[in-house]
Order: C-alpha cells, then structure tokens, then sequence
C-alpha cells in the first residue's frame, strides 16, 4: 500500500505551519531574509482564528498618554500573568510591540486615529494607560489582512523579479500538517495532507516555525474554532520538543452554553452589574450560598438588601452575583455538578424577569443584537444559559525567549504565538496576543533563516518515517469497526469540560486522567467513513490523536500544581503559593506517555525586578526572594532603556 | 423544543451530484450550519463544508441557501416556515470540490493580481500621520471578511465562465477602491487600473453584491460607483453613449452617469414585480430610485440636443425603411410612460439667466 502512494515532495528553506498573524508574520521575515519559505494553512489563507481578536493590540507607544513605556507595559503584563511569565519574553514584548504595529503601517493597515492623527489607543482590563491599537471591533480581522496582503506585495516582488508569485513564498491553503519528520535531532521536514483531495505532501525543510495556535476545541463550551486542536502542541512533544505551563487556560466563567449557534460566546459581566441573577434549575438564585466568609462583610446576605444595591449602593451590601470571576465559576460549576444545572450544562442567567424590556436594550444594546442576530435569542424575553468557556492556553512550545527555538532535544524548530509558552504567565491581559504574534512571528521567522544559513548540510528525511507517516494517516479510513470520530471528541470535550475546567480538584483530575487512557485506546482504533477527497470525519480522526496528547499533558499539570494561580484554580488549593511561582512544569513525550518534571523559573534581571514596588512582590515572592531583592535594589538603577 | 426538519443538501464532486434529502434534529435558536454539524455527526461523517469561526467573522461557510448566498452560520432556522425544506448548494460560481466545498482560487488569483498598497517614500514606520475622518472611508472596505458571497452573486461571472479572465470581481472592485482612497497610499492610478485590468467596465451596478454583504458593505454605491465615475469622465462608455441618444442629452454630467444608464436598459413597464432582471436594471427600480438619492427638482440638467434630423428637417427613417407598422417615437421605443421622475430632464430655458 504505502510503496504505491503517491506523495508531492517540496522543497523549501522555512516551513511555517499555521497561517494566522504569527505565522504569516514568521513567513514575511523569514521571505525578507531571502528564504524560501512555505505557509502551511490548515483553512483557506486569511481565515485564521486571529480574525476573532476584538480588543486590539497592546503595544506602549504612547500616542494617548505619554506617560506610557515598555516598562510600564511589561510591569503589567507580568502582574496580569502572576510573575510566572518568562521575565525575557515579556520584556521583548513590550520593547518591540510598538514597532511592529508602526510596521503594519507600512504594509498598508488602517488603524483608527487620535485627534492628531497617530493611531489611537484605547483601555483595557489590566493595562494602566490606554494602550490597545485598534481598528472598531475587529482588529484581529485588520491584522490578518494587512498581513495576508504584505505576503501578497512580497508575492508580486517575487513575480517581477524570477517570473513566477510562488518563487519565493507559497501559501498552501487547506494542508494539515500530521507529522515532523527527523534527522537525529534535526528537523528534516514535515508531512500531511492537502484537505481537498486527500493527497499527500512532504516538505523537505531544514526549518520549521509552528504558529498552529490553541487547543481550545477540546472543551465542550469553547470560543475557538475546529483548527484549535492542539496540532503544533502535539508536533512539537512528538519531535523531543517540550511544552510548558499547560494547566494554565483562559476560561470566562459566563459563557453562552445555549442554543449552539452562540455557543461559546461571551456574557459581559455588566449584564450582572446591571441587574442580572444567576438561578439553578429550580429557580433558586443560588449565588447567596457561596458567598466566602472573606467576602461576607461586604455582600449582602438576603436577596432584598442585594435588590436594593443596585439603586443605593451605599446603603445596601452587593448582589452576590458581583463576586469575583472565581468564585462566580466555582459557585456555577458546584451548581452543575450537584444536577440543578441547566438542559445544557450551566445555569440560568436572568435579567428578562428583573428589567424592563427598553432598559435592557437601553443598557446593554450590543448584548442585545449580537443575540438577538446570531440566534434569535431574545435576552429581554427569556433567561440565558451560561456556563465557563474556554478561551485562550497560556501554555505551549517552551522556547527560547529570544529566537522562539523549541527546547528539549531538536533542533530546527521554532514556535510562536499561543503554541508557545511562557510569555503569559499564568493569565494573559487582553490585548497582548495580537502584539504577542507580531513580535515572536517575527523573531520565529527570523531566527528560522538564520539557523537554515548556519547548516553545513541539508538533514534528510528517512523514508521509513515517511512510510509510518502514511500509515498512520490512512489508518482511520482503513478500519470500519472503530467509534465515529465525532463521538469520541464529544466524550474527550466531557471528560476536559467537566472534569479539567474553570475549577479542578484532585480527584476529578486523577479521574480525568484515567478517562484519557481510555480514551486513548478508543482513539487509537477510531475509524472513519468515505474516502480521502475533504473528508472532515478523517480529518477529525486524525486530530483527535494531538488534542488528547495535549488534554493529557493539562491534567497532569493541573494535578501537579496545588495551588491557583490565574488560570489554574484548584478547589482544593484555594491560594496562591510563592513556591510555586518559582515552578514551571515541563510536559516531554517519553515514548507515548507524558511525562512530567519541574524546572525553575528563569530569575529576573535587577533592573527589571527594580521596577516593582517591594510592596507589591512580596504578593508573589517567596522570603528568601524578597531578601535577594532587598540586596539588589540599592543596585537596581536605571532600566536599560533600549 | 426540537424538531425533525427536511434539508435538502447538494452531494458530489466535480464529475457530478445531486440533492439529497436529510430528516434531522433542529433545535430553536439554531442556525443552518449547526443543522450541518449535526449531520455530520450523525448521518454524514464525510459531509464535506467549510468553516471556522462560527460568529459571522472569517467568511467561511460560504453556501447557498434555498438559492440564496448566505453564510451558515448566519442563517438562522427561524427565518424559515416550519413546514419549509431548506435546500443547500455550494456556490455556483466557483468550480466544486466536493459537497458544499468549491474551489475558490479565482478569488485568491485576482487578489494576486491586484497591486499591493504603496506606502510613501518619505515617511517613516511611526511617521504615518492620518485623520479618522479621511481613514474610515478605506476602513469601510476593510471590514470586508472575503466570504466571497459578492463574487459568487456576481452575474458577469456567475453564469459566464468566460468572463473571469477579464474580470475581477466586486471583492476587488472594492480593494482597488480601498487603496484609491488611502491617504498614504503612493500609487495614483488605481481607477485606471480598475478600468483597464479588472475589467470594471462589466459591471452594470445591479447591487447584488451589495444585497448579499454580510459585512453590510455599500459595495457598490460606497466602491464600485466612486470608481466609475471619475474613471468615466475620461473614458468612452457605449452604455453613456446610449443613455445619452435616449434622452436627448449631447452631454452627461458625472454624477448622473448611473440614473442614465439605468433608464436605458430598465422600461419601468416591463422590470416591476421582482423579478431578477440582469438586463442592466436593478432587482427593485422603486428602491433604486430611493438610492439614488431621491430627485432635486432644482437641479440643474443640460440642454437638451438637436433631434438628429436630416437636412430637409426630418428623422432618417420612413415608414418604408423601418421594421414596424408606424413611425418609431422620438423618445426611443424602449421608453414607456410616464417617466420615472428622476429621469425627467427638462431644462427651463431660463435657467441659465441666474
């Protein structure tokens, strides 16, 4: 079988798997500095899941407040990630946003405007100065775009000078990479599959960048789209690579859970702030029961004193409603957990009953119509159902902060944007994502050339990898006796969902971890029906194989870390512990099993940890840190201000 | 609240298909590509369908519904009747993949082929300085999420393959517009550039694309027209031409190049009652009108020209030499009254005394 397939063979100096802004700007930098380079796109080129970034881009360039710098940017960046970021990565980030923003400029984006003309800024949770670049709501989409369009400019260079758009960078849309092929310990190229016709495609590349983005479509309730399977995660652990800070993920503990057309899609918290309760399937507003003895003195204790709040705030307790995000997740996952959810998995969120129709199309118009479009849910009629949703992965590629090498033992890999990890910490601010593809994509796609010119020797691929490469891929269409793919993703969404969510617990995890051996042997013998020609239950068979890799590794790591830390809650411990700050937990593949060890953080120079008030590291720091730093400071001076 | 509801679904490939029937599960508040997910859950693993984001932002799922280019996840089941089949088809314009998949490279090719924004020689990455107000009519085009529902509409190449050489597109029409109206951007011939390689020209404005817009793009009055009409006023075009013969008029002013032409190619009398004309009209003359602006009974409109008489003082035409029972009417024969009254265009002879 496998001796007569017919396999596409390419050759290229960098190839970049995964074609949103990160991507696409490792594959510009990597053509700017003369490479051949190859866009592997698993949707059509300019559909990438960037395109759902709202907010904009954080870069400290000053154009609204002055006062604004990249010091004061990566002070918030590293506060909003609980000091557990990669100090390097966060420092580069906020050094370099803005330039790459000026450049997008240049390449043809719109961004809207202050008064005198420079792009506007605007604020966002966590950031100290108005900060975000952004163009409406839709600043992912212009970043894409611009970017998709430079490759275009640089395509029509290319055309002009050697006659042909593709002689120097090809897109090739709807591909899926399945496989990283080795020589030693050297990237050798890449193998997959064209999702139109089912043919095979090898890469022959000294270089590879993984932009392959998150891993969200392994939760039931998630705002990503079926590209976020953890492909470039699993690539990497599959090639020696290592990931880090996998327990950490973004949920929004007010998610839509119902009707599926919205499913995923984010309740602002002012619909709380504005009136909104929260009911169990018996209709109890069940918030007044989960209210921490920390919290008592200030929430109010019947639901007559919270009704009263929201008109004198000063004479009444909160709503309990208005609790922290965490404690609002806890209480609705306790909920849930106890059968008085909702038919769909969450609970009741209700402001029809308590507000007139006109105020709360007063109040909350674009709730209002982004409802009322999508699903024709009238949020002024009916209470909403609302669960946590998935929403960005910290954790990915651990790599070198300055060139976006992988760590572990290959060479010739590169990882940039969600894939990687350590730049967010444990919690990313909003807004530093777009900024975060720009500044990484670039160093990716540059270090990627120059580690293909420093070769002595092209590594080759060995045909038998490519052999077992095949047969892996064909497999599932091979076997009929298998589970439907859709059925074993529904099942792996349930056991993340339910058991490695917004809110975790020992036993939950380790549960969780049996279920994902099992899964494991069903996947293993999942089979698909049709043929090779766009197939998508093929080609959900195959991805099942990188998320369950990748939902592994999450609730290892979130069994492992007793503590909660941003995007890590453990029920069972409760606070946030200092140690753990000087932890990262490092998930490698050994052989097929994940495995797990501990590695320290990377200390902080002087100067930057002199940025911060004492006051406000002895939050996160440890005594024996907070002695250092108290030896240091005198010295900690003035900030390199590049 | 769910019920089983009859989908028609378009299955094959490029050697052929047909519609199949599906009976599946609906739920209230769903949309058709939820119905779609189903499916493939459930009946049709292999169903083959675009998509990504799911919220009406990357322009994806792409199809047409009950003959309708919509998106997806846009459509919602409600807008149909309980009782209603709903019937999806890839797009018609672009060559089939399989299923509900069509091969949408002629986009990318054009877009190739459309030359990239120039930015300014002298300014410096950061130096860039523009006002909101001169940015927002660029941005407007920006939003545009290449669904490619403009394209597949899109009657010059829809039903033509021959045309797509020469033509490419209202996606195009308004990215060429896009950097027309950049502030920065250096080049300066983009309106000719639309005429002469994009095959603009085509275009005979009948709004489709705007109609399907997702992104509620004014395609063409915002895009299409503003390039028209100044690439117009330098440019002979057979439809003026003939607007011009038609009304009388030896010159036609810019900004009624459009209600011209409309009134040559559209006889009120045989173009009402909905239906889809192509003939150069539009779908709905009434709401056409209305965009047109309404009429300015002020406005001031050309002399009108000589009637194209011989030297004895007559029309080139007899009974004898002519194809119809009587003599042709002055006004043109495809001209039925009354006129719409924006395309009366009576000059009072005083109106060039103020």
């Amino acid at each position: 079988m496998t001796t007569t397939t017919r396999i596409e063979r390419h050759h290229y100096d960098v190839v970049v798997i995964g074609a949103g802004g990160a991507g696409l700007r490792a594959a510009i930098e990597a053509r700017l500095a003369g490479k051949k380079t190859a866009i592997i796109s698993k949707s059509l080129f300019g559909k990438a899941h960037t395109v759902m970034a709202e907010g904009g881009a954080a870069a400290a360039m000053g154009n609204v407040n002055s006062r604004d710098n990249w010091q004061v940017h990566f002070r918030d960046t590293m506060r909003g990630g609980k000091f557990l970021n990669n100090f390097r990565m966060a420092e580069l980030h906020a050094k370099e946003s803005p330039q790459r923003i000026w450049e997008l400029e240049t390449y043809g984006a719109l961004f809207d405007r202050t008064k005198d003309g420079k792009i506007s800024q605007r604020n966002f949770g966590g950031h100290e100065y108005p900060r975000l670049a952004h163009v409406g709501d839709r600043t992912g989409l212009e970043l894409i775009r611009t970017l998709q369009q430079k490759i275009v400019s640089l395509q029509q260079e290319d055309k002009r000078e050697f006659g042909s758009y593709d002689a120097r960078i090809k897109v090739f849309s709807e591909t899926t990479i399945t496989e990283l092929l080795l020589d030693g310990d050297r990237v050798a190229g890449a193998f997959g599959y064209y999702r139109e016709s089912g043919e095979f495609v090898l890469f022959e590349a000294p270089a590879v960048v993984l932009a392959t983005g998150g891993v969200g479509r392994s939760y039931k309730v998630t705002s990503n789209s079926w590209e976020y399977t953890g492909d470039g995660h699993a690539l990497a652990l599959r090639a020696g690579a290592t990931l880090i800070n996998m327990e950490f993920l973004q949920f929004h503990p007010t998610g839509m859970v119902w009707p599926p057309s919205v499913k995923g899609i984010l309740v602002t918290e002012s619909v709380r702030g504005d009136g909104g309760v929260l009911k169990n399937s018996e209709g109890k507003r069940f918030m007044f029961d989960y209210v921490p003895d920390v919290f008592r003195k200030q929430y109010a204790e019947t639901e007559e004193e919270a009704d009263r709040w929201y008109t004198d705030p000063d004479n009444n307790r909160r709503p309990p409603e208005l609790l922290p995000r965490d404690e609002v997740a806890r209480a609705i996952n306790s909920e849930v957990k106890a059968g008085r959810g909702s038919p769909a998995g969450g609970v009741f969120l209700d402001i029809a009953s308590r507000r007139s129709a006109d105020e709360i199309r007063r109040r909350l118009p674009s709730m209002y119509h982004q409802f009322k479009e999508l699903a024709d849910v009238d949020i002024t009629a009916e209470p909403m159902e609302v669960g946590p949703t998935c929403h960005y992965v910290m954790g990915g590629v651990e790599v070198d902060p300055d060139s976006g090498a992988a760590f572990g033992h290959v060479r010739g890999l590169f990882a940039a944007g969600e894939v990687s990890g350590g730049m967010h910490g444990s919690n990313r601010l909003g807004g530093n994502s777009l900024s975060d593809l720009l500044v990484f994509g670039k160093r990716a796609g540059g270090h990627a050339a120059s580690y293909a010119d420093g070769l002595p020797a092209r590594p080759k691929v060995a045909v038998d990898a490519v052999e077992a490469a095949v047969e892996t891929a064909l497999a599932p269409l091979q076997r009929d006796t298998g589970e439907s793919p859709y059925t074993l993703q529904q099942d792996l969404q349930a056991v993340m969902g339910d058991l490695v969510g917004i809110i975790r617990r020992e036993g939950e995890l380790t549960d969780a971890l049996g279920r994902l051996a099992e899964l494991r042997e069903r996947v293993a013998k999942v089979s698909a029906a049709g043929g090779r020609r766009y197939n998508p239950g093929w080609h959900l068979a195959l991805d099942l194989r990188n998320m369950l890799v990748v939902s592994e590794c999450t609730a290892k790591a979130a069994l492992e870390r007793q503590e909660s830390r941003g995007g890590h809650t453990r029920e069972d411990y409760p606070a946030m512990e200092p140690k753990w700050r000087q932890v990262n937990l490092v998930c490698a593949l050994d052989g097929d099993t994940v495995r797990l060890t501990r590695k320290p953080l990377p200390k902080m120079r002087p100067e930057l940890i002199g940025l911060f008030d004492r006051a406000e590291l002895a939050k996160y720091l440890t005594d024996e840190e907070l002695a250092d730093f108290d030896a240091l400071v005198p010295d900690a001076g003035e900030a390199d201000n590049r | 609240m769910s019920a089983k509801r009859q989908f028609r679904i378009w299955r094959g490939d490029e050697t052929g298909g047909d519609l199949q029937d599906y009976m599946v599960e609906v739920n209230e508040g769903e949309v058709v590509l939820d119905v779609i997910h189903r499916l493939q859950a459930t009946d049709a693993p292999d169903l083959a369908c675009r998509w990504n984001c799911k919220a009406g932002k990357c322009g994806s799922c792409s199809m047409e519904i009950n003959g309708k280019p919509r998106l997806g996840c846009m459509t919602r089941m409600s807008t149909f009747g309980d009782e209603e089949t709903v019937t999806v088809t890839p797009l018609r314009t672009f060559p089939v993949i399989r299923d509900l998949v069509t091969d949408v490279s002629f986009n990318y090719e054009k877009a190739r082929e459309t030359p990239a924004f120039a930015p300014p020689a002298d300014v410096a990455p950061g130096d860039y300085r523009m006002q909101q107000v001169d940015v927002e009519r660029s941005q407007e085009f920006r939003k545009c999420i290449e669904c490619f529902l403009c394209q597949t509409v899109c009657h010059v190449i829809r039903d033509h393959d021959e045309n797509k050489q020469a033509f490419s597109g209202p996606r195009y029409f308004i990215r060429a517009a896009e950097l027309d109206m950049h502030p920065l951007d250096a080049r300066t011939d983009r309106k000719e550039y639309a005429q002469a390689e994009q095959g603009l020209g085509f275009c005979n404005i009948t709004k489709c694309c705007t109609e399907v817009c997702p992104e509620h793009i004014k395609i063409t009055d915002n895009g299409i027209i503003p390039m028209k009409e100044r690439v117009v006023d330098r440019r002979y075009d057979p439809l003026v031409w003939l607007g011009s013969k038609i009304f009388r008029r030896g010159e036609t002013p810019q900004t009624s190049v459009t209600t011209a032409r409309q009134g040559s190619a559209t006889p009120p009398s045989t173009s009402r009652g909905g239906v889809h004309s192509h003939a150069g009209g539009s779908h709905d003359p009434q709401a056409e009108a209305q965009a047109q602006s309404g009429v300015n009974w002020h406005r001031e409109v050309p002399h009108p020209t000589a009637p194209a008489v011989d030297d004895r003082g007559r029309l080139p035409l007899t009974e004898l030499t002519f194809d119809r029972a009587a003599a042709p009417s002055p006004f043109g024969d495809d001209v039925a009254f009354p006129l719409p009254p924006e395309h009366l265009n009576f000059a009072h002879p005083e109106q060039d005394k103020h």
